[in-house]
């Protein structure tokens, strides 16, 4: 199994973007991720400063794919998704369909994110025919669901040159909306948002009056409250055929998550459970929320 | 333009069809449908009545399938498809690309309609659909302002329905896992949200507290209005405020648009609410078709009436209702 760095998620102003990346190049991870994927108003880099990024990364021994937009409101929105599936370099992840039928049109081969609805193997088979390579599992999916697709899709004969990605580190995330929450938060409307959410690196907190975590506002996105942590689940991937786990950027400790991932898949001792609390029911098939099962 | 209403049983479509609904749309009694609730919809005896008093009095009638089959459930999926082309219904109304596949190579001649679970917002996606699937009509999540519905329909290639009133989802359709996340299930996997096996109510002193798999969504003053805890629309607590964070409990209604929508050339408007009463069809189609009728008429000098907007409001979620994204401010 490989290890991907998702797409940040977050506004994060140049600076911390530019030492992140940095440090990604030295991170033992085979794939990175890089884009824009929730709000068009956030432009920490223009297209060729990301193929800049990119070519860097790729320099140093890193496998890049170029994330698109994930909801297409305008059509400028349209416009930078084409640009960005033209790049003529680079794999793109499409994060709409729209970018599926553009990537198609060219012949090139491409990713699916975990917001394109994969739910069954006669999805995977329509999208294989028009170039998928990888798809990332959306992440409601279970581990029992998502071992019968990737048996159903072997019969099919689908699984040759096509892998499997599991979001497997960070805040899930769960919607997309016209609304700008965090905006909202501050009683701004979207026009003037006066990119709020720069302001929250790791997303605004929204508990419930009982004080307990409950979502992520993330911009127009909404992220799980708590981190979800597969990583204790790393052997059934392996077992199942999974390809890659994918551990989304966060602040603080996305490092920590990438050397335990890679010490437990190179068979050495690590503990996922000290990257602190976490939830993993979507995978055990129950609520998404439901905590880190004990004793893993 | 189409008015296209929502039936949860026989006498939600009688109502429809006799207050002048074009089209009614139903699903079937199982988790095919993203109104997958206890009590509701229809088995293929029940569509076949349905379909024929529809059709005696010249409504059409669309089927939903439109959740998301996961492997071991597939063939409901394509046995739903299949008795919804023998019973000769109007269009199917779809989501998944697998089941679409399904739907067009075994019933070429069913007209398939993108359902607003397949989150198309632009021309590229909504050309995917058409090029894969022959789709012929698209209906819009609500995330879309006037203005990018207005360039939406100028560029696509396929004709476009819109949400018209009812329950307001804040978050793109089909694209939202927030119901999973909290109990397990969601629209796109069981064909519902915030399911009520799962809500609890629960008197803590003066006030009363609503949850949904013991999440506290909402806390009650005497007296207050108690709406039902769809997890989006509770009060919950962000930099110290308590509010509703995501979206109040309003209901959508556009019938102020309607000229900007006709104008725009939206092939259909929408009505939802397919778990509500026969009494809220048999009012909002009501309402909808004088509406549609008398823009029609006269679209330059059209507003709507203020009996038209009370009788909306009477039946509206939470008794306030919205322009929704439609309105720049509103996002």
């Amino acid at each position: 199994m490989r290890i991907s760095l998702g797409p940040n998620l977050y506004f994060w102003p140049r600076e911390r973007l530019d030492d992140f990346y940095a440090r990604a190049a030295e991170l033992p991870v085979d794939i990175v991720y890089l884009g824009e994927t929730v709000c068009s108003k956030r432009r920490p880099y223009g297209l060729e400063e990301w193929l800049d990024l990119a070519r860097a990364l790729r320099a140093a021994g890193k496998e890049v794919v170029l994330s698109t937009l994930t909801l297409i409101e305008a059509r400028s929105e349209l416009g930078v998704m084409k640009r960005l599936c033209l790049n003529g370099e680079f794999t793109v992840e499409a994060n709409d369909i729209g970018a599926v039928q553009l990537l198609s049109d060219q012949g090139v081969p491409f990713v699916t994110g975990p917001n394109i609805n994969v739910y069954n193997p006669q999805t995977l088979r329509r999208l294989k025919s028009m170039g998928l390579r990888r798809w990332v599992v959306p992440v409601e999916i279970s581990r029992a669901s998502l071992q019968r697709l990737l048996e159903e899709a072997a019969t099919l004969g689908l699984l040759d040159g096509l892998e499997t990605e599991v979001c497997s580190y960070g805040r899930l995330p769960l919607a997309y909306s016209a609304r700008c929450f965090t905006a909202r938060a501050h009683n701004l409307p979207k026009d003037n948002c006066q990119l709020k959410c720069r302001e929250y690196p790791e997303g605004l907190a929204v508990r419930t009056q009982e004080g307990n975590d409950f979502l992520t506002a993330n911009g127009i996105q909404t992220q799980s409250g708590l981190v979800q942590n597969l990583l204790p689940h790393w052997r059934e991937m392996r077992d199942m055929g999974i390809s890659v786990m994918r551990i989304s950027p966060r602040p603080e400790g996305t490092e920590s998550a990438v050397r335990a991932l890679r010490a437990l898949l190179d068979g050495d001792r690590a503990d996922p459970a000290e990257l602190g609390p976490a939830c993993d029911g979507f995978w055990r098939g129950t609520a998404g929320m439901a905590p880190l099962s004990a004793g893993l | 333009m189409e008015l296209v209403c929502p039936a949860g049983g026989l006498p939600a479509l009688k109502a429809a069809v006799d207050n002048g609904a074009d089209a009614v749309y139903i699903g079937f009694g199982d988790d095919t449908n993203a109104r997958h609730f206890a009590g509701l919809n229809f088995n293929d005896g029940r569509a076949a009545e349905a379909i024929d008093y529809a059709h005696k009095r010249g409504s059409k009638v669309f089927v939903a399938i439109n959740t998301y089959p996961q492997t071991d459930g597939w063939q409901r999926w394509t046995r739903a498809v299949d008795a919804a082309a023998a019973l000769k219904v109007d269009a199917l109304i779809m989501a998944d690309i697998g089941t679409l596949g399904y739907a067009a190579e075994r019933h070429p001649e069913l007209p398939l309609h993108l359902s607003v679970q397949a989150s198309a917002t632009n021309p590229e996606s909504l050309r995917f659909y058409k090029t894969q699937f022959g789709i012929r009509r698209a209906v819009l999540p609500r995330v879309l302002s006037l203005a990018q519905v207005r360039q939406l329909a100028d560029d696509a290639p396929v004709d476009l329905e819109v949400f018209a009133f009812g329950s307001l989802c804040v978050m793109v359709e089909g694209r939202c896992q927030l119901s999973s996340y909290v109990t397990g299930e969601s629209p796109n996997t069981c064909g519902v949200c915030s399911p009520a096996k799962f809500v609890r109510w629960q008197q803590s002193g003066e006030r009363l507290e609503s949850r949904l798999n013991d999440v506290l969504i909402d806390r009650f003053e005497a007296g207050e209005n108690a709406g039902y805890p769809t997890l989006c629309k509770g009060r919950f607590v962000a930099e110290g405020n308590t509010f509703h964070a995501l979206e109040e409990p309003t209901s959508l209604n556009t019938l102020e648009l309607l000229p900007k929508l006709m104008t725009m050339g939206v092939k259909a408007v929408k009505i939802e609410g397919r778990q509500r009463s026969p009494a809220y069809v048999a009012r909002v189609t009501n309402v909808w078709r004088k509406a549609i009728d008398a823009c029609k008429a006269n679209p330059q000098t059209f507003r709507p009436r203020p009996e038209w907007q009370q009788a909306l409001a009477s039946v509206a979620e939470g008794t306030q209702t919205t322009l929704g994204a439609y309105h720049r401010p509103w996002q």
